[in-house]
């Protein structure tokens, strides 16, 4: 249907769109490639010139950078496990016809809308501080000691803090794809004397599948990323107990200077990410075509 | 499920989903409490529930001792600015796309969403280097041009799916009838897109409200918004958490109305229109 004239208008109209774009992406990209092949230090600029790939291979053998990479994966890892399980079940129980669905949904979904710093924040303040946090109150009335959360078990608090974050997420996206289960398969099931555990085997899951590994694959992306809530809670450590490979970076770049390290950090962290983004390009894309 | 419930059945289900919510929500509900305390109540052991003196003074202090408003001003004019001006590119684009498809159409789209998935970490030092260098750090115009660009593929995407709900056989009937170019967009697309690019611009704006990579680390304090401005209380002095409560509440409620206004924009902008 697209005349010429409309192609060459449609051109005109994309351009400003791929042109940033492409500005945002594929320039500083190269540059950061570009960086991590120099000694380059902001403290002494002067003092810079190609070192190869040297910066890669003071990052890759670096103990803090191992220990990032496994923080990183550590983090991602059981987010996902959390968010995606408990996701599930309070999707399946979201989707029941229960008293005040409506409101209910809406504060099942309401931490998803929190600003990082925010959550990040209260959790560690008001619900997990030692001395006054509420937790503390809940593990003293039961006859326990209180956790001292952030010091003794950083990453795990962490992860509390960021699965409440993705939780909501999760269960947004797969009660939208329960939602659209249906009625007859479910009576179906049902007339066929289907127990819940096989109902949900063999019907809902299914069915869901899709949606959960949509879910894995943009929260992936997203968790890949999670700075704000390390930036305002531990920052990073103790030590390097909560440096995530975006902290390390953010770290090498803007505390100690050293731009040709954090660039070598900073083209890790994309090929990481890349790796999911192809998977979640591939779904999409067939997506588009049907 | 489909089965017949038992009415005891139905209960147990019913009280099992009102906890489940209760206690995902129960942390926004907490911090709204907590703001009227004072800080003493605050920490207090036990905690005080619901039988204190209730009072506003954190809101008037956090207001007159650290000037919220101005912080909230900037998350203002950042999250609707920088949309606004992502609108104004996205929509040609989106327009165009769906509605003049050349071949290569498909694949611009799919590279466009392939630059959201890029990790912030690898343009930081870049893009960091190049805004001291222009005199772009701490300023609005810069942090507003980041966030416009961090949104762009998400509205593009979004307005693309919407527009392409818009039946073409309406535009050919008006081309036929002699409408321009002009007139096609502003009597026939702008009425039928406008709900798609409101709810488009509603998840943006929530997305750039509560963007704290970029606002964290190329604010400091001019240009600072509410994330960076809640950051600050991670290091304070003395007392605090009524005070953090309730800079929290003021920063987090209005973006919660909206949000709970944009669930299914929310889906449809997130998983680019992977899940239904």
């Amino acid at each position: 249907m697209a005349t010429q004239q409309t192609t060459a208008a449609g051109r005109i109209l994309v351009a400003p769109s791929v042109i940033l774009l492409f500005a945002w992406m594929i320039v500083p990209l190269a540059m950061t490639l570009y960086f991590s092949s120099l000694r380059y230090s902001l403290l002494d600029a002067e003092n810079s010139g190609f070192v190869g790939l040297q910066n890669y291979t003071a990052f890759l053998s670096d103990p803090d950078f191992i220990a990032a990479l496994f923080n990183t994966l550590i983090l991602v890892g059981s987010v996902l496990v959390i968010s995606v399980c408990g996701g599930i079940l309070v999707a399946l129980l979201m989707d029941q016809p229960v008293f005040g669905q409506t409101v209910l949904r809406l504060m099942v979904i309401a931490p998803f809308f929190v600003m990082p710093t925010v959550s990040a924040l209260v959790w560690k303040n008001l619900l997990m501080n030692p001395d006054s946090g509420l937790f503390a109150w809940i593990a003293i009335s039961l006859g326990f000691s209180p956790v001292v959360w952030f010091t003794n078990h950083p990453m795990l608090s962490v992860i509390i803090v960021v699965s409440w974050e993705w939780l909501p997420f999760a269960s947004l996206i797969l009660l939208t794809a329960l939602q659209s289960l249906d009625e007859e398969q479910k009576e179906a099931a049902s007339l066929d004397g289907a127990g819940p555990i096989s109902y949900f085997g063999y019907i809902v899951l299914p069915h869901i599948a899709r949606a959960i590994t949509v879910v894995i694959l943009i929260e992936t992306i997203f968790l890949l990323s999670v700075f704000a809530e390390i930036y305002v809670t531990t920052s990073g450590g103790p030590g390097v107990a909560t440096t995530n490979i975006p902290f390390l970076v953010y770290k090498q770049a803007l505390l100690d200077f050293d731009v040709g390290s954090a660039s070598a950090g900073g083209v890790i962290a994309v090929v990481l990410a890349n790796v999911v983004a192809i998977f979640l390009m591939r779904i999409v894309g067939r997506n588009l075509e049907g | 499920m489909a089965m017949k419930q038992s009415a005891g059945k139905r209960v147990g289900v019913t009280v099992l989903a009102w906890v489940v919510a209760f206690l995902i929500f129960f942390p926004i509900l907490w911090t709204f409490i907590t703001s009227f305390k004072s800080e003493l109540d605050a920490i207090a052991m036990p905690p005080k529930f619901l039988f204190f003196n209730w009072t506003l003074e954190n809101y008037v202090e956090v207001q007159s001792r650290s000037n919220y408003l101005r912080f909230a001003e900037n998350s203002i004019i950042l999250s609707i600015g920088a949309n606004i001006v992502g609108l104004l590119i996205s929509v040609p684009a989106a327009w165009s796309m769906a509605f003049a498809p050349t071949k290569r159409t498909k694949d611009v789209l799919m590279w466009m969403l392939s630059t959201k998935m890029m990790p912030a970490v690898g343009v930081l030092v870049p893009i960091y280097l190049l805004f001291r260098d222009l005199h772009l750090l701490d300023s609005l115009w810069g942090i507003g041009f980041v966030l416009m660009l961090l949104n762009l593929p998400i509205l593009i995407w979004m307005l693309y799916t919407y527009f392409k709900e818009i039946p073409v056989d309406i535009l050919e009937a008006a081309r036929m009838d002699g409408a321009s170019l002009l007139n096609e967009i502003i009597y026939i697309l702008t009425p039928m897109a406008a709900p798609g690019i409101a709810s488009t611009m509603l998840l943006t704006v929530i997305l750039s409200w509560n963007e704290a990579f970029w606002t964290l680390n190329l604010a400091t304090s001019n240009a600072a918004p509410l994330t960076a401005f809640i950051a600050s209380y991670s290091a304070p002095e003395g007392f605090f958490w009524a005070k953090l409560s309730a800079a929290s509440t003021l920063a987090i409620a209005p973006i919660l109305v909206l949000g709970w206004f944009s669930q299914k924009q929310l889906v449809r902008g997130l998983t680019f229109g992977a899940v239904k």
